[in-house]
Formats: C-alpha cells, sequence, structure tokens
C-alpha cells in the first residue's frame, strides 16, 4: 500500500545492482535531499545552523567511524583524537595561507596517517582489546594537544579558524555554511551507499565475519583492515575540520576529548552498525534528543510551579543521554537503524502478509 | 638520585597503586563471571561515595552504619542493573556490551550530579591527614588505610573463591552452557557478580572520595582501573593487585623523571602507554588466562 510493491524480486542483474531497490525508498530519499536543500529558505536560520548544521557533519562523521566499526567491525574508540588531527592540520594549513580546498584534504590526508596508526593495533588485536588500546591512543593524543602550544594555538589553547573560503567565494552566510555542510554529508553519503556495492565494500564485510574465512577467500584482511582505517580517519578528518570551520569556528581541545569518540561510537551504534539511515537516526538522537528533553524538563518545572537548582538542569541532558543509549541497546541491540527497516520491511508488503499468516 | 627520596616514590607509588587495585577489584570481578568489560564501574564507584555521603550528610547516620547500608543499597543497584540491562544483551557482540556499559556509566553520572549537584565534597572519614613517618620516608595515612582495604578485600575474594558459591561463581566463569546443565543458576551467579562489584565500587568511592574530594573526577579513574584489570589479567584478582603495585609505582616513579622532561601531566602519559603495551606485547597480562584471541 505504501509502497506498492509485494515484495523486492528482481528480473535482472541491473535492478539487483541498483542502490534503491524500491523505488519508494530512491523516492523517500529524494525528497529528504529537497527538503534538506530548501531548508535555509522554509525554516528560520537559527535552526538549520545549530541543529541541522552540526546534525549534517556528525553525520558524516558517524558515517567515517562506522565505515571501520560497521562496515569492518573495528572497535574505534578513539575516533575524536583522529577528527583532532584532521581540524588541527586543516586549521594550520589555511593560516598559513594554503587555500581551503587544500587546507581540507591535507587535514583528510594526515588525519589518515595518524588513523592508520590506529589500524597497527588493530592487527595485534581485537574486540575488546583493541577498544581498549584505542581509547589508550586517544588518552594519549589528548595528552599532546593539551600539551603542546604550537599544535593547540597557544596559552588560551584555542585556534582562530580563518573565514572558510571555496572556490574563491569568502563562505561567512548561514546558509552558505549549512550548504557546505550539507554538500559534505551529501558526498559521504552517495560514497558510502556505493561502498556497499564494490568489491573494497564486500572485503571489509568479509573481514568484519571472520578474519581467516576471509583469507581463505584471498582476503588479506591486514591490508584491508589499514585500508578501513585509513578511508574512515579521512573522512574523520575531513568532518572534524568543516565542524571546526563552520560551526565552532575556534578549535579547541575539549571539541575532540575522550567524551566526544564514545559520543562519536554511541550514534554509530545507537543508530545501527552498518546503517546509513541509522546513522542520520542515531546523531539526531544523541545530538538533539538530549537538549529537547531538557528543553521539555525546564517548560514542565515551570509550569508546576518546582524550582529545580541550576546544576540540576545542567546535568539532566548527560542522564539522558546515557539514558537513551541504554534504552535503545535493551530494545533493539542493532539499533535505530533496524527499527526503522523492521517497520519498512512490515509496511512493504502491508495489507498482503496478512494473507501468509 | 636521593635513594631515600626514590624509596619515597616507590613505597608511596605502590600505595596509591593499590587503590587502583580497589577499583579494578570490580571490574576483573564482572570479568571473571560474565566476560563483560563493566566500563561503568568509574559510575558505580562515583554513585557508591556519593551514596555514604547522601546517608552521612543529609540522613545524619554515623559513618559506620552509612557504608554498610550503603554497601546493601549498592549491591542492590549493581544486581538490579545486571537484570535490567546486561541480561537482555548476553550472548550479542562485544561492542554492544561495550557500548551498553559506557551508557550505564554516563547515565549514572549524569543522574548522580543532577541529583546531588556538581561541588566537590569531602568525605572526612576522620582520618588524619598527618603522614606517617617510616625513618625518613613519609606515608600518608589514608593510602595506607586504603592499601589495607584493599589487601583485606583481595583476601575475602579469594576465600569467597573456594566457598560453595565461589565455586559455582568460577564455573560460570569457565562455561556458560556447562555450567547451566548441571543446574546452576547462571543468571543469579552474574547478577552477584555485579552486586559484588557494586560493593567494591563503595568501598573505592569512600577511599578515594577521601582523597580527592566526591566528584566528577572519581570516574577518571577508569583509564587506571582498566590498565591495572589488563596488566593483571582481565580474569585475575591476585594479578589486579599485583599489577596495582606495579603501576603505581611505575607512575610514580617514571612520572618523577619524566615531568621535567615534558613539563608536568605525564602520568596520564605512562598509564596509556603501559595499556597499550600490555596489549601489544602480552594482551591476557601477567595472571590472566592464555585463550584471549589474537589476531
Amino acid at each position: 500500500m505504501f509502497y506498492r510493491l509485494s515484495g523486492v524480486y528482481h528480473t535482472n542483474y541491473i535492478s539487483d545492482s541498483r542502490i534503491y531497490k524500491v523505488p519508494a525508498d530512491r523516492n523517500l530519499a529524494l525528497t529528504f535531499l529537497i527538503l534538506g536543500v530548501a531548508a535555509p529558505f522554509i525554516a528560520p536560520s537559527l535552526y538549520v545552523n545549530s541543529y541541522m548544521l552540526p546534525w549534517l557533519i556528525w553525520t558524516s562523521a558517524a558515517l567515517g567511524l562506522n565505515l571501520v566499526t560497521g562496515w569492518a567491525g573495528q572497535l574505534h574508540l578513539g575516533y575524536a583524537a583522529v577528527m583532532a588531527v584532521g581540524a588541527y592540520s586543516a586549521i594550520h594549513a589555511a593560516r598559513f595561507g594554503v587555500p581551503w580546498e587544500f587546507a581540507l584534504i591535507i587535514g583528510g590526508l594526515s588525519a589518515s596517517v595518524i588513523g592508520s596508526l590506529f589500524a597497527f593495533a588493530a592487527l595485534r588485536a581485537k574486540g575488546l582489546y583493541l577498544a581498549l588500546t584505542t581509547l589508550a591512543m586517544q588518552f594519549i593524543m589528548d595528552w599532546v594537544l593539551t600539551h603542546s602550544p604550537a599544535i593547540s594555538g597557544g596559552s588560551h589553547a584555542s585556534l582562530q579558524a580563518p573565514t572558510l573560503k571555496l572556490l574563491g567565494q569568502e563562505i561567512t552566510s548561514d546558509t552558505g555554511l549549512y550548504y557546505v555542510a550539507l554538500a559534505w554529508c551529501l558526498l559521504v553519503t552517495i560514497f558510502m551507499l556505493n561502498l556497499k556495492r564494490t568489491g573494497l565494500g564486500r572485503a571489509l564485510v568479509a573481514v568484519r565475519e571472520k578474519d581467516y574465512a576471509a583469507a581463505i577467500l584471498g582476503v588479506y584482511s591486514f591490508y584491508y583492515k589499514i585500508v578501513a582505517f585509513a578511508m574512515s580517519s579521512f573522512i574523520g578528518g575531513v568532518s572534524g575540520a568543516l565542524l571546526v570551520a563552520t560551526f565552532f569556528f575556534l578549535a579547541a581541545p575539549e571539541q575532540f576529548s575522550v567524551a566526544v569518540s564514545i559520543q562519536a561510537l554511541a550514534m554509530v551504534i545507537v543508530g545501527g552498525l552498518g546503517s546509513i539511515i541509522g546513522s542520520y537516526f542515531g546523531v539526531a538522537l544523541i545530538l538533539l534528543v538530549p537538549g529537547l528533553v531538557n528543553g521539555v524538563v525546564v517548560a514542565a518545572s515551570e509550569q508546576l510551579g518546582m524550582q529545580l537548582n541550576v546544576e540540576t538542569l545542567a546535568h539532566i541532558p548527560n542522564a539522558v543521554y546515557g539514558a537513551l543509549i541504554v534504552i535503545i541497546l535493551i530494545i533493539e541491540p542493532l539499533g535505530l537503524g533496524k527499527l526503522y527497516g523492521n517497520i519498512r520491511d512490515y509496511l512493504m508488503v502491508w495489507p498482503f502478509d496478512q494473507l501468509r499468516k | 638520585m636521593d635513594p631515600v627520596f626514590l624509596a619515597e616514590l616507590a613505597i608511596n607509588g605502590a600505595l596509591t597503586g593499590l587503590l587502583y587495585s580497589l577499583f579494578a577489584i570490580g571490574l576483573v570481578l564482572i570479568y571473571k563471571a560474565s566476560s563483560v568489560p563493566n566500563l561503568a564501574q568509574g559510575g558505580l564507584t562515583m554513585v557508591g561515595a556519593y551514596v555514604v555521603l547522601a546517608l552521612a550528610r543529609d540522613v545524619g547516620m554515623p559513618l559506620w552504619l552509612a557504608i554498610p547500608l550503603a554497601i546493601a543499597i549498592m549491591f542492590g543497584l549493581g544486581f538490579g542493573i545486571e537484570r535490567v540491562a546486561l541480561r537482555r544483551l548476553a550472548g550479542r557482540p562485544v561492542v554492544m556490551i561495550l557500548m551498553l556499559t559506557l551508557g550505564l556509566d554516563i547515565f549514572l553520572r549524569g543522574t548522580t550530579l543532577a541529583v546531588w549537584g556538581g561541588t566537590s565534597r569531602s568525605m572526612e572519614l576522620g582520618i588524619s591527614y598527618e603522614p606517617l613517618f617510616l625513618g625518613d620516608i613519609l606515608i600518608s595515612r589514608i593510602h595506607l588505610v586504603g592499601s589495607v582495604v584493599a589487601v583485606i578485600l583481595l583476601a575475602a575474594f579469594l576465600l569467597f573463591f573456594r566457598t560453595r558459591l565461589g565455586v559455582k561463581l568460577r564455573a560460570i566463569a569457565d562455561d556458560y552452557m556447562a555450567s547451566w546443565s548441571v543446574g546452576i543458576s547462571v543468571e543469579r551467579g552474574v547478577g552477584l557478580s555485579w552486586g559484588l562489584a557494586s560493593v567494591v565500587a563503595v568501598s573505592a568511592g569512600v577511599i578515594w572520595g577521601e582523597i580527592q574530594g566526591v566528584d566528577q573526577a572519581l570516574s577518571l579513574l577508569l583509564l587506571k582501573g582498566l590498565t591495572v584489570a589488563v596488566l593483571g589479567g582481565l580474569d585475575s584478582i591476585l594479578g589486579a593487585v599485583v599489577a596495582g603495585i606495579i603501576l603505581g609505582v611505575v607512575e610514580n616513579v617514571g612520572a618523577d623523571f619524566l615531568d621535567p622532561l615534558v613539563g608536568g601531566g605525564s602520568r596520564e602519559l605512562i598509564v596509556a602507554a603501559v595499556l597499550i603495551l600490555t596489549i601489544m606485547i602480552r594482551p591476557h597480562g601477567l595472571f590472566g588466562r592464555h585463550d584471549i584471541e589474537r589476531v
């Protein structure tokens, strides 16, 4: 009824290798794309720039982390450190006078070099031990960042990003910044959608499922692990640089601390491992819902005439954020992407599946 | 370097290290029973300290009553966490369990701070801050008391694992399915280990709360606790204690050498380096079992 299908059936190989196997899915994606492009004209710029812009950039970062954790199955608790490398090297390059286009690429490449170091841990350990190693590496990166004024920008430990300038245009308007974020997010999404269909993507999945079975099939798991870490770090590095260039405008070590790494992993896992649409949901939930709940609590306490003290209000979003992770994992360990998939599969053949039972 | 000063650094390092073990025992207990990495131990420690304080300050109980009561409450909390959250995810990949405990940690921290506020409070156990002199060596009293607690807990758990209940827990740690098939209640055993870990969290919370004040920083012990647990072998309580002493000495003496070179704050760096080196060189730790999977 909603999808006007009675199931997904292929009659030729071309239809089997399409990105969107169901026309309704493609139409839905196009609708959201149009809404995304039109957002600055239909929504107030406050919402667009303080909610949608970080949402898009974090989604591209989460997709990068999903590449290494969801596709290649390597736990990564040091993603914020990789984003920091990208952000700081891009900003230093831009301050040095390198055009922003190249500065972003420099940021991405240097992030991939450092990110590949994390891969060497993955060659030696996996699962829990890999998570702990990457966590320790994150602590070391944090330490380096806070203890080297040459990187973090002097005694105040903050670094002003120069005005973003792409293709000869200075981008200062809210709408312009939003479009930069949208373009990057689209680019990453299209890359990830297509990755599933390539040999590389299938090799990564093989490494995730069973590395020695993959080795028997001729997939050299060490190589693909390093490739996965390098690619995801490139995406993370550019996303980190764009986050500073379009949203924070000022780079500080706290923006890339351990807590941020955990937050990024939470976005990916709550969204669903290996799910692209899930990453969008996961980021929205982790980034936006705690603030919304806090707003509701404030409004409710005012309605009821209760006086909540400032500290309580300051910590409620954190408690909600933790509770959301726990609740989603209990309801559906495969995350919001899987929940969406379940609903979609149910509606796909909706009234007709009743006949089967 | 002055040998007396070096000895002082080493002894105080070892005592601090024993306090890390106090924290790490909680991680080891849960890992031993259910192979779950409990990253919520930092949050649990914080909750433990705040519950003791709430009973002692807000209700006005004497400490000798507040601490046992807090232990009882925390045992229930640990048991409940296993029942409500962990059991649903039993048998799932480690990614999700790891994330669940991280989420729990964030939730526990957020809730504690929302209820009791973030300003640092003091525990006031009534132990004097006057250092103890051992020849020329200065020793902090609270560290000494904490180490004694850690050693007592170690002995208690070593004895406990020889009792009937303890043997059951060891069986569960060894093989879920086999213990199930001989009639051991695996769920209750794992729940019990969470309860015990929460009890350990109270003791760690009280001692660390006395040393550095009861505030959010208590949950930052996690990295050190994890390092100690991994270095000792994730499933060995004796290992946690030995590794605690080693890490404490290495950290304290190493920081003294490194700090002038890098301009202070090298402790975290040393701890992180120890963690990475342990996993790279000897992932099963000093006393852990050898069946840890390598790539």
